[in-house]
Formats: structure tokens, sequence, C-alpha cells
């Protein structure tokens, strides 16, 4: 292990693992915003919302997040979308990781009894008021688990931009690996900050988890 | 710049043979992530603990990290160490071992779920221990998990596209070389998708119906 070019190196890799940090929360809320209108699409009344939330989830779950993301960006142009890497990697992966998280809502939602709406209905609310004082409270708390799931996916699923070019953790890395010829080191570097954002964002998940669990 | 879809005919011999080495990259690190999942969880459940924490900490890092990165660092770290693997094994590796990870943590926690009196039983009969745990436990326990097994084989199918960045002709790699002569990203990125979406439902066809033939009670 070449300790002294991992104290040169560092700092170029702390500044990347920001732009991963970034990368990271902006790509999540924005699944989580087009998760949210997935899964009121594909649990709605009408039959057309309901295949247009199955079409999107078919789509992005059917193909490569990587030919999603080359799509957007490279293919995007000739249809009139330009928008520079940065952006893209977040529209792309963001609206990627949207279908997995319409399918994880949508799983908490109907996991709820049903007769939790049906009895809240019988007492007088509207179907809209059952459904956001009743379900939904409940089915958020089924859900941090698994959106954690996807929360983490989404984090290694950043270094996917590194494919154009925008310099995250992963592309750091591999330029340093094609300057330095020195992978171990570099894979330790990268490997130990993706490490350290997965493990303190995966213990508010369960932090956030125990918080809202009902006693057993 | 429009769409113009003509582009693609000329090249579908070069997308025909992308699919090809797409469906042998998923099948050859699909079979070594099943195996390999097995081997990781064996030995995580009894080896001794010289060998079980190294292996613990591994799958720590390999479940930690991108996937990207793992193949970078196989790919160009095995040439560091005098090992010059061509790229579609390195990809094997990288993708089967990723993979292999995941499928432990599944098969380790059917194997904990499988009622010990099997293993007692099995020993009372006399096997040995290692013939108890390959052909009474480790069957049972797989057989439980091959739905989610085979959810992971549907994520490995897809993220195969990441072993084009190390060189491996398969069809995100093969999309590309056409859009390097015709400069039409868009059209053929497109094709891709689509075929990569018809791999997809003839793997889930497959995978149902590999489903069905194990299920235990029919």
């Amino acid at each position: 292990m070449d300790t002294e070019l991992i104290l040169k190196v560092y700092p170029y890799f702390l500044e990347a693992a920001v732009v991963t940090i970034e990368l990271s929360i902006l790509t999540i809320v924005l699944g989580l915003i087009c998760g949210a209108l997935g899964a009121t699409a594909r649990l709605s009344r009408f039959k057309a919302l309901r295949f247009l939330g199955a079409a999107y989830v078919s789509f992005f779950r059917g193909t490569p997040a990587l030919i999603q993301l080359f799509l957007l960006y490279f293919g995007g142009p000739q249809i009139g979308i330009q928008l520079d890497a940065f952006e893209a990697g977040v529209i792309g992966l963001g609206v990627n990781i949207g279908a997995y998280m319409t399918e994880t809502m949508r799983g908490a939602i109907i996991a709820i009894d049903k007769g939790q709406g049906e009895a809240a209905r019988t007492l007088g609310l509207s179907r809209e008021q059952a459904f956001r004082k009743v379900v939904l409270p409940q089915a958020l708390r089924l859900m941090i688990r698994p959106l954690g799931v996807n929360i983490n996916a989404q984090i290694k699923g950043t270094a996917l931009v590194s494919a154009i070019s925008v310099v995250e953790l992963t592309y750091t890395a591999q330029r340093y690996i094609g300057s330095t010829y020195k992978p171990f080191e570099m894979f330790f570097l990268a490997g130990v900050l993706y490490l350290v954002i997965i493990t303190i964002t995966g213990k508010g998940v369960a932090y956030l988890d125990r918080k809202v669990r009902l006693p057993a | 710049m429009g769409l113009d879809f003509s582009v693609l005919p000329p090249f579908y011999g070069t997308l025909a043979l992308g699919v090809l080495w797409t469906i042998a990259i998923t099948a050859a690190s699909a079979v070594l992530s099943f195996f390999g999942g097995i081997l990781l969880a064996v030995i995580a459940l009894y080896a001794p603990m010289a060998i079980r924490l190294p292996f613990r900490f591994v799958a720590w890092l390999f479940m930690g990290t991108p996937l990207l990165l793992q193949l970078f660092l196989i790919y160009f770290g095995l040439v560091q160490i005098g090992i010059d693997l061509p790229a579609f094994v390195a990809g094997v590796i990288g993708l089967g071992f990723h993979f292999a990870v995941y499928n432990s943590e599944l098969i380790q926690t059917a194997m904990i779920a499988v009622d010990k009196g099997q293993m007692e039983a099995a020993r009372t009969l006399g096997l040995s221990r290692r013939q108890a745990l390959i052909k009474v436990v480790v069957p049972q326990a797989v057989r439980d998990v091959i739905p989610p097994i085979g959810n992971n084989m549907i994520a490995l199918l897809k993220d195969s596209a990441l072993v084009s960045v190390i060189g491996v002709s398969e069809l995100t790699l093969s999309a590309q070389r056409a859009i390097g002569q015709t400069y039409r990203a868009f059209e053929f990125y497109a094709a891709a998708a689509v075929l990569y979406y018809i791999i997809n439902l003839g793997m889930e066809a497959v995978l149902r119906w590999f489903e069905n033939r194990n299920r235990l009670y029919r």
C-alpha cells in the first residue's frame, strides 16, 4: 500500500465525494417525487393513469440505467433536450430510481389492511381523507426500510455518471488508476468514502425506522 | 438533427452479436454468482472464525461500493499483480462475485431457517457433516430463495451493461460502436433499450418456469 500517494491524492477524492453526495441527494429527492407520483398513478381509479404508471415502471426497470443515461445525454440533443452531464445524471438516475421507489411505495400502501380504508369511509371520511389520514400514515411506516434499500442502491448507482464524465468518486478513482497504475490504493480510497456515505445513510434510515416503529 | 431509424438496419448484425455477448456474459456471471453465493453462505455460517472474518469483510466491502468501481479494480488491479485477463473474463468475475455476495445473504437466511432436525436426521443416517450440508441443508435452503435470487439475476442482466466500460463488446458497447460511425445516439440507444427489454422479458419467462418447476407443493 503506497500511503504517500494516498496522502497526496486524497484531497481530490474528498472533493469528488462531495459531488457524489450532491448527486445522491438530488437523485434521491427526484426519485421520491417520481415514486410518489408513480405510486399514485398505479393505484389510481383511472385506467389511463394506471397504464401510464405501469409503463413507466416497466420501461425504467426493464432496461439498464446506463442505457437510459446515455439515451438522455447523448440522444437527448436529437430530440431537443440539451443537458449538461451533471443535469443529465441527476434527471436520468432520479427518474430511474423513481421507478423502483414507485413499486416500494405501492407495495407498502397495498400492504395496509383494506379494512382500514373501509372503516374510515364508514366513519364518514371521504376517499381522499381516508387515504391521507388513515392509510398513508400507516403505509409510510412500512416504507422506510425498503426505501432505505433503494437509497443504498442509488448512492452506489451514482457511479454510473462517471461514464458521461461527471467528476465524482468513481470517475476520480478511474482517472487516478489510469495515471498512477495503483488500482488497489485508488479503490481503497474511493471505497472508504463510499462506505462512509453508505454507512451513515444506513444508520439514519435505521434510526428513522426505529423512531416510527410500533411497539411489537 | 431529427430522428431517422433507417440508420439501424445496416447494423443489425452488430447489435445481434451484442445481444449474444450480453446473454453469454449474463449467463456465465449468473452461474458463478449462484454457486459462489452458496459457497460464501456456507463459509459465513460454518467456516472457522479465521476464514469467516476476512470473507465477511470483503463481502461488506463489495456490498458498500459501486459495481463499476469493482470492475475497474478487477480489470486494472489483476493486471497490476501480473494476471492479464481478457475483458470478458474480468467482467464475469466482477459481475459474478458482486452478485454472489448478494445471493449469499439470501441463502444464509434460508439456511438458518432450515429446521435443525434436518441436519441431525442426516447425521443420524450416517452422512458426514459435509454430505449433510451439501445434500440436505443447501438444496432445501436454495429452493426457498429461488424467487429473490431470480430478482438478483434480472438486476445482473441490467448491470451487465457496465462491463462495456472495460471493453467487453456486449450490447451497450456494440451500440456505442455503431454510434461512433453514424453519430446517431438516440436511435441506437433506443434500439439497445428495446433489445434489453426483450431479453429481460425472456429471462423473466425462464425464471418463472424454473420457479414453478422447483416449487415444493404443486
